[in-house]
């Protein structure tokens, strides 16, 4: 009995440290992601000094995170001081989905990038959206990084 | 462009009545796991008609090259064994009297196609017969006259013919596929509309690769095209007229038009538009111009597909949170889910059966192509891979055409894209051969009826 718990702790505490260890290898092999977004700067451009000029997403999603409202609301900041300025976003998605529905896909995320430049007060006469699907990868790889990379919404000047 | 209509008039008679009973029979519901045995023996050709073909089509020998057409279609089809020509024992001319039976038994042929060419007021005669080796029998025996240049048109109607008397439907030889070549690096890949015989052969490009061009799909009564092009980067619905080259936008809303497909009659085009997120599917008449919307809803709706009736169609949704397919009424009416197996489910596509829906199937990080029945049961997943998608039919709906991705190594390299085709038991895939790599197939229907 006594053997028995202490066998059943010592499993215990196997599993939690191989648990552990896990997590310390997935950390390491996927540093520049949080779940599946990419959250390197390895393909970020500038549209100004500290504005940078995209946002990512996970799989499937459009949603933005916590760090691409921050980005979109420097993005904004910067437009309203360049009033003259017109944009498009450019919305992408990876190569693991079908083309009709990633164009449909990078439509959508490139939507929401618009929606919320929209709320910090830039005028959608000044946005347009435009969709490549999984047309236009910045990454070739075939791997998960690569595809968070891929899936993103760019703000491009227009003019 | 070049005036396949027009130039072409094949005069077609049968020399003799059809027998009425099939002696021979292809099933081709099953697997090819034991092609028919035939021997397709060179169409013979007087020397005086083979001079003048020389002259004009640059062939040695065009009874060879028709009967090479013939055969090559028939192992493609992977229900036929054409056998070796080496072993052959009967003369081409002598065959087309009246074959010597024994012969062709000996070396196990069970059908035998003969047949003789002959240039007549400069046209090219070809007359061809299908023979039951076993029985002794003449199964069939026709005869064309058309303009030289179109010989191979001629071995793939005789392909047809040959197919539809031995397995009972029409056969799916004397067809095009058009399809987007693709070349350049992943990241910047220049896209072209191109089109090509069934069997690969007389690849054309129709477009110069200046702007992106996406997904053509033939018109299923004619030789027009609906595809998506980038043109002046507006993503936008166009029509496109093989014959003359000629091409206009058809879906200019203000937004992205995409997913184009005909409606059966070759009247309407459904496709989806997309605007402040949301996409949805809508049909413009060709005639009058006029636009329905079909779906209402803030989901993603693409893909859309027409029954062959014309009364349902098939479309990609995301409303249940993830990309599945939906039937619905072609008025947008009696939405109803009809996948439900695990994983995601997108490019559903109607046979011209009208009995399946291709799809394709992304699972556990593979992508599969499969069939199921239009309420969504029976399904069937024919080929998994690390990437491949958008199957097309052929016109009798016995083979899928589609396009694979490989997958590239660390560095990014290795990219291709490539055509393939497989048909509906999930036996006999084969690499469609392009001149470059290639996405998007569309199977035209059969060019002659």
């Amino acid at each position: 009995m006594k053997l028995n718990k202490i066998l059943n702790n010592a499993f215990l505490i196997i599993v939690a440290s191989l648990a552990l260890s896990a997590c310390a290898v997935s950390q390491k092999g996927t540093g520049q992601m949080q779940g599946d977004v990419y959250t390197g700067a390895d393909t970020v451009e500038y549209l100004a000094s500290g504005v940078p000029d995209r946002v990512f997403f996970a799989t499937n999603e459009s949603v933005l995170t916590t760090a691409s409202r921050e980005t979109l609301r420097k993005q904004a900041a910067w437009l309203r001081k360049n009033s003259k300025v017109t944009i498009v976003l450019e919305g992408h998605a990876d190569e693991r989905g079908t083309r009709e529905y990633n164009l449909a896909l990078g439509e959508r995320r490139a939507n929401a990038a618009k929606d919320y430049l929209m709320t910090y007060g830039i005028s959608s006469d000044r946005i347009s959206v435009l969709s490549y699907g999984k047309e236009r990868p910045v990454d070739s790889g075939s791997n998960p990084l690569a595809w968070s990379k891929n899936r993103r919404s760019v703000t491009v000047k227009a003019n | 462009m070049y005036m396949i209509r027009t130039l072409f008039t094949i005069f077609l008679f049968f020399i003799l009545p059809f027998k009425v009973f099939a002696l021979i029979e292809v099933d081709i519901t099953r697997g090819n796991l034991n092609p028919l045995p035939i021997a397709v023996s060179p169409l013979s050709i007087d020397e005086n008609s083979k001079q003048n073909f020389e002259k004009i089509l640059k062939k040695n020998n065009i009874g060879s090259e028709i009967s090479l057409v013939v055969e090559q279609n028939l192992k493609a089809s992977g229900l036929f064994n054409p056998l070796n020509k080496d072993a052959f024992l009967q003369a081409p001319e002598i065959a087309n009297l009246k074959p010597r039976f024994e012969d062709w038994s000996l070396i196990k042929a069970q059908a035998l196609i003969t047949g003789k060419v002959n240039y007549v007021d400069e046209k090219l005669r070809v007359e061809f017969r299908l023979w039951d080796v076993l029985a002794g029998k003449e199964m069939m025996a026709l005869a064309f006259t058309t303009v030289p240049n179109n010989w191979r048109r001629v071995g793939h109607i005789i392909t047809d013919k040959v197919y539809e008397r031995l397995t009972g439907e029409k056969g799916y030889f004397d067809t095009r596929i058009i399809y987007v070549s693709e070349e350049g690096p992943k990241t910047r890949r220049i896209k072209k509309l191109a089109i090509m015989d069934q069997d690969g052969a007389n690849n054309k490009f129709l477009t110069l690769g200046n702007e992106l061009v996406l997904t053509p799909r033939f018109n299923p009564t004619n030789q027009m095209v609906t595809y998506l092009s980038y043109f002046r980067n507006l993503p936008r619905v166009y029509l496109l007229d093989i014959e003359t080259g000629m091409q206009e936008v058809v879906g200019d809303f203000p937004g992205m038009t995409f997913a184009p497909r005909f409606s059966p009659d070759g009247k309407k085009i459904i496709m989806s538009f997309a605007k402040d997120g949301n996409s949805d599917i809508y049909t413009m008449d060709l005639e009058n111009r006029i636009v329905e919307k079909i779906t209402n809803h803030p989901s993603i709706d693409t893909s859309p597909s027409y029954s062959p009736d014309g009364k349902y169609i098939c479309f990609n949704s995301d409303r249940s949170g993830y990309q599945q397919i939906y039937i619905m009424k072609s008025d947008g009416s009696n939405v109803k889910r009809i996948s439900f197996g695990n994983g995601l489910y997108g490019t559903p596509v109607w046979s011209p059966r009208g009995d399946l829906i291709a799809f394709t199937k992304l699972h556990k990080g593979k992508f599969y192509i499969g069939v199921m029945r239009t309420d969504g049961s029976g399904e069937r997943l024919l080929t998994e891979n690390f990437y491949q998608e958008a199957p097309s039919w052929s016109p009798n709906g016995r083979v899928l055409i589609f396009y694979r991705e490989t997958k590239t190594n660390d560095k990014g390299e290795g990219f291709s894209a490539k055509l393939w085709s497989i048909d509906l038991t999930g036996y006999n895939e084969r690499l469609v051969d392009t001149p470059t790599d290639a996405s998007d197939p569309s199977w035209s229907s059969l060019l002659s009826n």
